[in-house]
């Protein structure tokens, strides 16, 4: 990677969190309605991730989706506008903060039934490969989704037709309030993959050199045919499940020590220890991002509402 | 015009589409090395090749979740669930999904998806296998459910269908495959979301679809003998709900008699009886009259299944009871 590139990379992360950040107080105001399911911690995850597709690669993921749709590059803007319930907003304020995508970045959504998007990215995949294109399909969900009867199918699917998918499990270590434990048989989740004799491994994901990594070696190897591929990424997520969480399910101090391992905080010793950045040059970037978020929270204020009329706009598209 | 079964026809819609453009495909249970649990594909696997005539595993979720995610690609999938009973597996991707995507997204994403289906009761497949629960799929706006009772509808609707941008739940009925029809040759589609006159007559609107269609006209028959004329309305596509002709039927007649073999509680009939209570009250002459299916599980056995499943003489009473 150039500088330019790890330097991006700092700011998405940072962007992402104090994205989070702001939309947590804009909630608390009241003025972002349903649910809110924070990214704060898991940042790393998918900018490495997504920072290693090509343009023709498909991300799809969960309905913890704000940041990953900032790597997929929709602005703050949008993404702050939709929160916002916005006609500006990636969804046209139809979709709120579950339900963001930007197909014509690639970027598939933002789906909120648990592992009812592992089917469909399957259907994606799909439609690369019966047109020859190269492109490999990014499917994000969390380690709760690998409990329901769809993962199972679309994993079995996905290997009978040898498609090109790369199934990363955000491993946060709870599904809502539940420990990996509790839920799942195996505890290690990479494991269930080896029922579908698809080949598989575990990263750390609070460490985005990692994770990139990973996701390079990954990708080119489904990208040559040789069908989909497994990658567990362990986790934590910093916030509650989502606005309103009372976090019964875990101790403060378990949370400490996850906090100590703070992805950006990670990536930020790296830049500066290797010598990439100088800590002046990130604390720009800080700055910048404060500017960025500060100007999308005014650009989602300042938008329109959508109209009475749009109710019944986009039922079907056929007239 | 040829003299074919339904089974024919949907069999050559499907063909011709697929011969049309080469972004159809189909993908189901046995539809390809088998050729269809109900023979509709017969043939097509070695026409076609297994790229386009795709097997899956028994995984209704995925069958239609993966066929939404490669319609959201541009692909024109046509997703066969082996009956309608087995939908219900596949419930979440049909209602939370397809009905959805289009809408939630602000129209950015498009799905031309068939779901093809197969529903009815009357073969003694007992209380699992025999369900007609249309009126549960035509509930979700932003899913289209279509339904034809004749080979000729059938063909036309499922070229349009196949050729929509929206997702189409196609209804077909297992006892009708063998039912022969006049079919006109060539290309032709018929327009999804229109309801039809089947049959002309003064005296009573009967309003039905699909396998009821046939048991209406039977009953039709039965009374023009006896000088009492029915006019049928063939609602043919239940969402979205094309009520003019009916409105118009019953302007005319001013009697209606609803026939849906689904069960009446919530179904098609409630629908169909609020709609003219509504839009043509001061036209109404006797209580509307509703047939359907019996309100338990269909059994196995032959006499009581028929009992339950609507008859032609439960259509000739009804239609005595609102004159």
């Amino acid at each position: 990677m150039e500088k330019e590139e790890y330097l991006d990379l700092y700011h998405q992360m940072v962007l992402i969190r104090r994205i989070e950040e702001a939309a947590a107080l804009l909630y608390q105001e009241g003025k972002i309605g349903g649910f809110l399911h924070l990214y704060i911690g898991q940042e790393a995850v998918s900018t490495g991730l997504i920072s290693a597709r090509l343009p023709q690669d498909r991300v799809i993921t969960a309905y913890r989706d704000h940041g990953v749709a900032i790597n997929c590059g929709v602005s703050a803007d949008m993404v702050m506008a939709e929160l916002l319930g916005k006609v500006t907003g990636t969804s046209h304020g139809k979709g709120g903060s579950m339900h963001m995508a930007d197909v014509h970045k690639n970027f598939w959504g933002g789906h909120a039934i648990v592992g009812a998007h592992l089917p469909i990215a399957a259907g994606l995949a799909l439609g690369d490969q019966y047109k020859g294109r190269n492109g490999v399909t990014i499917c994000m969900f969390g380690d709760g989704a690998t409990n329901i009867g769809y993962f199972h199918e679309a994993l079995n699917l996905s290997k009978v037709w040898n498609l090109p998918v790369l199934w990363v499990c955000e491993n946060n270590q709870y599904g809502m309030g539940t420990a990996v434990d509790r839920a799942s048989a195996v505890s290690e989740i990479r494991q269930k993959a080896e029922g579908y004799c698809i080949p598989n491994e575990r990263v750390d994901g609070m460490d985005i050199i990692k994770v990139r990594q990973a996701a390079e070696r990954l990708l080119a190897d489904i990208r040559s045919g040789k069908g989909p591929y497994f990658l567990e990424v362990e986790t934590y997520r910093f916030s509650g499940h989502s606005m309103g969480d009372p976090e019964r399910y875990r101790k403060q101090d378990e949370v400490k020590r996850w906090e100590e391992n703070d992805p950006i905080g990670i990536y930020d010793h790296y830049l500066t220890s290797n010598k990439i950045a100088e800590e002046a040059e990130l604390d720009q970037i800080d700055q910048k991002v404060a500017a960025e978020v500060q100007a999308s929270i005014q650009f989602a204020e300042t938008s329109p509402e959508p109209e009475p009329a749009d109710l019944y706009k986009h039922v079907y598209f056929d007239k | 015009m040829a003299r074919i079964t339904m089974r024919e026809a949907i069999s050559r819609a499907l063909w011709e589409e697929m011969e049309r453009d080469p972004d159809v495909f189909i993908m189901g249970e046995e539809v390809g090395v088998w050729g269809g649990s109900y023979a509709v594909t017969k043939g097509f696997y070695d026409h076609f090749g297994e790229k386009r005539v795709r097997d899956t595993p028994i995984s209704e979720s995925t069958i239609i979740g993966a066929a939404i995610g490669a319609a959201l690609t541009g692909l024109r999938p046509v997703a066969e669930l082996m009956t309608i009973n087995f939908a219900f597996s596949a419930m979440d991707h049909i209602v939370n999904q397809a009905a959805k995507l289009h809408y939630m997204f602000g129209g950015q994403m498009t799905l031309p998806l068939v779901i093809r289906t197969v529903g009815g009761g009357g073969r003694q497949l007992g209380a699992t296998h025999s369900q007609t629960p249309d009126a549960v799929f035509a509930h979700f706006p932003g899913l289209k459910v279509v339904a034809p009772g004749t080979a000729e509808d059938a063909k036309g609707l499922l070229k349009s269908a196949i050729r929509s941008n929206d997702p189409i739940f196609f209804i077909e009925h297992a006892t009708l495959y063998q039912v022969r029809g006049e079919v006109p040759d060539g290309d032709y589609t018929i327009p999804i979301g229109k309801s039809k006159v089947h049959r002309e007559g003064k005296d009573v609107t009967i309003v039905t679809y699909s396998k009821m269609l046939e048991t209406s006209t039977k009953a039709a028959e039965q009374l023009a003998a006896t000088g009492i004329e029915a006019e049928i309305i063939d609602l043919r596509t239940l969402r979205p709900l094309d009520m003019e002709p009916v409105l118009a039927s019953f302007r005319k007649t001013n009697r209606a008699v609803i026939v849906e073999e689904g069960w009446r509680s919530f179904g098609v009939g409630s629908e169909i009886a609020s709609r003219i209570y509504e839009e043509a009250f001061d036209y109404v002459d006797a209580p509307i009259q509703r047939v359907a299916q019996k309100e338990v599980p269909l059994p196995y056995n032959r006499t009581l299944e028929q009992l339950a499943l609507p008859q032609v003489e439960d259509v000739i009473q009804a239609v005595k009871e609102v004159l």
